[in-house]
């Protein structure tokens, strides 16, 4: 490899090279599997694999934001769960219309990320512990709240189309995609742009680079990185709805581990746990790596244990093959 | 003239500093005031006062005639007054344009950024600026220089009727400097007031109107530039006459050898560099910013990696591939950026000073013997006149200067054979210069063998037995220390280029 001439060259090819390296492993996996595994890439194969992504790759994207920032989210899991038991009681208890039961998900969400946002922005609480606190709390409410039972939404009878219905589908039956990936791809796509080309993305990056300048800039740090959180709730909220409507139902017990799974998603997708650096296409990418993984292994019929085994070891590669291309580079 | 500031009887408390005694200051428009004092006399304090950034515990700040409580960075820069941290203040995951308009990005609807009209307004501040720098590039790809530039734009970029710079040039090459003189004269005539920190001392004379100095956190006068002596200027600083350091080459013919440096090769920063080093002996390595000094240092240490080259230590061929191997060998590196490698922050000065020799005060089971410790720190803060509470004190609270000063402690209590310094007196008062200057040269007398890197010609003609100099990552030539050698003939070995007819080489 020839050297770049100017620096911001070599800054823009790495970016490339990092998410060519997460691509590049995620073909290599699927055509893995493609020969392993005669059924693998069926059609039906490929959906679930995709329905199983769009859960933990809405709440990746989540975890993304916060990560960003140089803080660290440990209450998307419970929060996803939470969202979905308040869409329960609008929707189920109260018999609201299905727009309140997506709304209040989402507000709930969003409230919620303002309260992490608030203990670690003003009340200067590691985001470590401040999630962690808010995790425990939020799952404790959920099964609170749901009485410790599943709420069905019986009573809404569209609310399954949010995740499992195909609008894709209905207008081009050969690819029946389900809703919950639409959601997917629109929110990786909002959120995106978001990152990249607002003001909000802007001072993401920056408070992970370096909080202080930001503070010396004259920027209301604090209450930026309080919305960044609220933001990141707000999209915990969709990811409950999804869960919940493909569940048909919400699940108090459900949520716990599904953080683990989202910040793993991150960072294999090469984002920094340093903050400062990331991308939602990588989280995405790292999310596909995720799920593909975990259903070829399970189509080739490796024993569950085995599966978790194997997603550490991926972790563990993944960042050190990110870190090993860094030190190269300078 | 128009009175811009005026601050009055200013207080500063920190937990256990009086940082701030009564301190009076104040600008007026289209003036260079230069604020001068030691390390830790409270200059950078005042400023972030000044900005906002501190609150006082006492005195008032007025603007224009005006009382005002400045109660944060925003306030100041709606007040007019612009900053230049002494310690770089930048994203370095962010690229160079989106640092300067951090907080007044050109939006479009929606919050949404106009990213062409940013890199369009920054290019257009470069020009007037007459420097290169790519508004697209990441601020962690730059030079220490670039960087320094860039904050400097950005200070530009607020349109500032009141623009501090705290240390500007400490990072800046003699044309960089020139080029920030020619900014600040432009700024001057259109009725800026300036305030400038520095502890060169020759930019005083050449920049600035007015001098306020400050001793131990309180006010000690203000004197017209053009008409004080710098001599008056260090007396007032340093409350006593200095008398001046010479040197003393001393004959090493019969002095062993302690390295060697042979065909040391690093891509094109690093070209067939050899040279050696007697002990007893202060080489200077003196160039232009990126000669490759720095990089000359970082390969013996084994911090980059070399592609090819000879270290002999003592007469023995060493295989260095590491900083612990260069340590093992008896080689100590000080380097430039104290921030990033040579201080952790958040320990206190004790840790710090005993970072790379903590074995030494262990016992068998590792357990440290704090008081020994605690002994040997206070020995140091008290030979380099360190400002600080006590050894307890957090690194990161100190001033720019005795954070350097700590470093410094660091590499002496490891007691090294060879000892790189780079920069060694980077943003030190002229006080604690010739006490560092004292120290190297009674170091070298005690049979070490010494490298100073330095910008700063005078340094190293000071100090240096013999002078190295490079050039775009050649050494052009070696010079003999002392009156036989003078800035001009250094000037030209450092601009010697690899295609121009070789001069005199050593
Ligand atoms: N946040 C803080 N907490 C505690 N002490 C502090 C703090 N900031 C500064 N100090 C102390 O206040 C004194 C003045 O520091 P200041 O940074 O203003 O010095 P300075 O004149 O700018 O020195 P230098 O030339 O080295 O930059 C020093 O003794 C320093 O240790
Ligand atoms: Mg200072």
């Amino acid at each position: 490899m020839t050297t770049a001439p100017t620096a911001p060259k070599i800054n823009k090819a790495s970016g490339a090279q990092q998410k060519l390296l997460a691509f590049a492993s995620l073909i290599v996996l699927l055509l893995f599997f493609s020969v392993a595994a005669p059924n693998f890439m069926q059609t039906s194969n490929i959906i679930a694999i995709l329905q199983a992504t769009s859960v933990n790759g809405v709440l990746a994207i989540a975890a993304t934001l916060v990560i960003i920032t140089g803080g660290i989210d440990l209450s998307v899991g419970t929060l996803m769960t939470f969202c979905a038991v308040i869409a329960g009681v609008v929707l189920t208890y109260l018999g609201m219309p299905l727009p309140f039961g997506i709304l209040a998900a989402i507000a709930a969400g969003a409230g919620c990320g303002l309260i992490s946002g608030t203990l670690v922005a003003k009340m200067k609480i590691p985001p470590f512990i401040a999630t962690l606190g808010m995790m425990l709390i939020l799952k404790g409410l959920s099964l609170v709240i749901s009485g410790t039972k599943p709420i069905y939404f019986n009573d809404t009878p569209n609310f399954y189309e949010i995740s499992t219905g195909s609008l894709i589908g209905d207008i081009i039956p050969a690819v029946p995609i389900p809703n919950g990936v639409l959601i997917l791809f629109i929110v990786a796509l909002t959120i995106g742009y978001v990152l990249n080309r607002t003001v909000l993305g802007r001072y993401c990056f920056a408070l992970g680079s370096n909080e202080e300048a930001v503070r010396l800039s004259g920027v209301n740090a604090d209450g930026w990185k309080m919305a960044i959180y609220a933001l990141a709730g707000g999209i915990c909220g969709i990811a409950g709805l999804i869960i919940a409507s493909r569940l048909n139902s919400a699940q108090p017990a459900l949520g716990l581990g599904y953080e683990l799974d989202a910040i793993a998603a991150v960072v294999i997708g090469g984002t920094s746990l340093a903050g400062g650096r990331g991308s939602v296409l990588g989280t995405i990418i790292g999310a596909l790596i995720m799920s593909v993984l975990l259903n070829g292994l399970r189509v080739m019929s490796v024993a569950q244990e085995w599966q978790t085994v194997v997603t550490g070891s991926i972790i563990i590669i993944a960042v050190y093959a990110d870190m090993m291309r860094r030190r190269k580079m300078t | 003239m128009t009175e811009l500031v005026t601050m009055q009887g200013i207080e500063k408390f920190f937990p256990g500093v009086h940082a701030l005694r009564s301190v009076s200051f104040d600008l007026v428009g289209g003036e260079v005031h230069a604020l001068m004092g030691e390390n830790g006399a409270g200059k950078s304090t005042l400023m972030k006062v000044m900005s906002g950034i501190y609150q006082p515990d006492g005195g008032t700040v007025a603007i224009a005639g005006q009382k005002v409580t400045i109660n944060g960075p925003r306030a100041a820069q709606d007040l007019g007054i612009g900053i230049i941290h002494q310690e770089l203040a930048l994203m370095n995951d962010l690229t160079v344009a989106q640092n300067i308009f951090i907080g007044r990005e050109p939006r479009l609807r929606f919050g949404r950024l106009d990213e062409a009209a940013l890199n369009a307004q920054v290019e257009a501040i470069f020009a007037t600026m007459h420097v290169k720098i790519d508004p697209r590039a990441e601020v962690r790809s730059l030079s220490v220089a670039k960087q320094q530039m860039v904050e400097i734009a950005k200070a530009l970029s607020f349109k500032s009727r009141i623009l501090i710079m705290d240390e500007p040039t400490a990072a800046l090459n003699d044309v960089e400097t020139n080029e920030l003189f020619t900014i600040i004269r432009q700024l001057r005539a259109e009725g800026v007031g300036v305030v400038y920190i520095s502890h060169k001392m020759d930019e005083i004379k050449r920049i600035s109107d007015r001098v306020t100095v400050m001793r131990d956190g309180a006010y000690v006068g203000t004197v017209a530039a053009a008409d004080t002596p710098i001599s008056t200027i260090i007396s007032m600083m340093v409350g006593r006459e200095l008398e001046a350091v010479h040197v003393d080459i001393p004959d090493l013919s019969a002095a062993p050898m302690a390295l060697e440096v042979k065909g040391l090769t690093r891509g094109r920063l690093v070209r067939d560099v050899s040279f050696s080093l007697k002990q007893g002996e202060i080489l200077g390595f003196a160039g232009l910013m990126g000669a490759g000094r720095t990089e000359v240092a970082r390969a013996i240490f084994g911090a980059d990696a070399r592609e090819s080259g000879e270290i002999i230590v003592h007469g023995k061929p060493v295989q260095i591939a590491s900083p612990k191997d260069a340590v093992a060998a008896g080689i100590g590196y000080l380097s430039e950026d104290r921030k990033h490698f040579g201080l952790a922050l958040g320990l206190d000065l004790r840790d710090n000073i005993a970072m790379a020799s903590l074995p030494r005060f262990g016992n068998k089971m590792g357990v440290i013997d704090d008081a020994a410790l605690g002994k040997v720190a206070d020995e140091y803060i008290q030979t380099l006149a360190i400002r600080t509470p006590s050894a307890r004190q957090e690194v990161r609270l100190l001033s720019g200067g005795n954070q350097q000063k700590v470093v410094i402690a660091k590499w002496l209590l490891r007691d090294c054979d060879i000892l790189i310094f780079d920069e060694p007196t980077r943003g030190i008062d002229v006080g604690a210069k010739a006490e560092i200057y004292r120290l190297l040269q009674s170091l070298a007398a005690s049979g070490k063998a010494v490298i100073v890197i330095s910008a700063e010609l005078p340094e190293v003609l000071r100090l240096s037995h013999r002078i190295a100099v490079m050039c775009e990552g050649r050494l052009t030539g070696i010079l003999p220390g002392g009156p036989a050698t003078s800035q001009e003939d250094i000037m030209r070995l450092a601009t010697l280029r690899a295609d121009e007819p070789q001069g005199a080489l050593a």
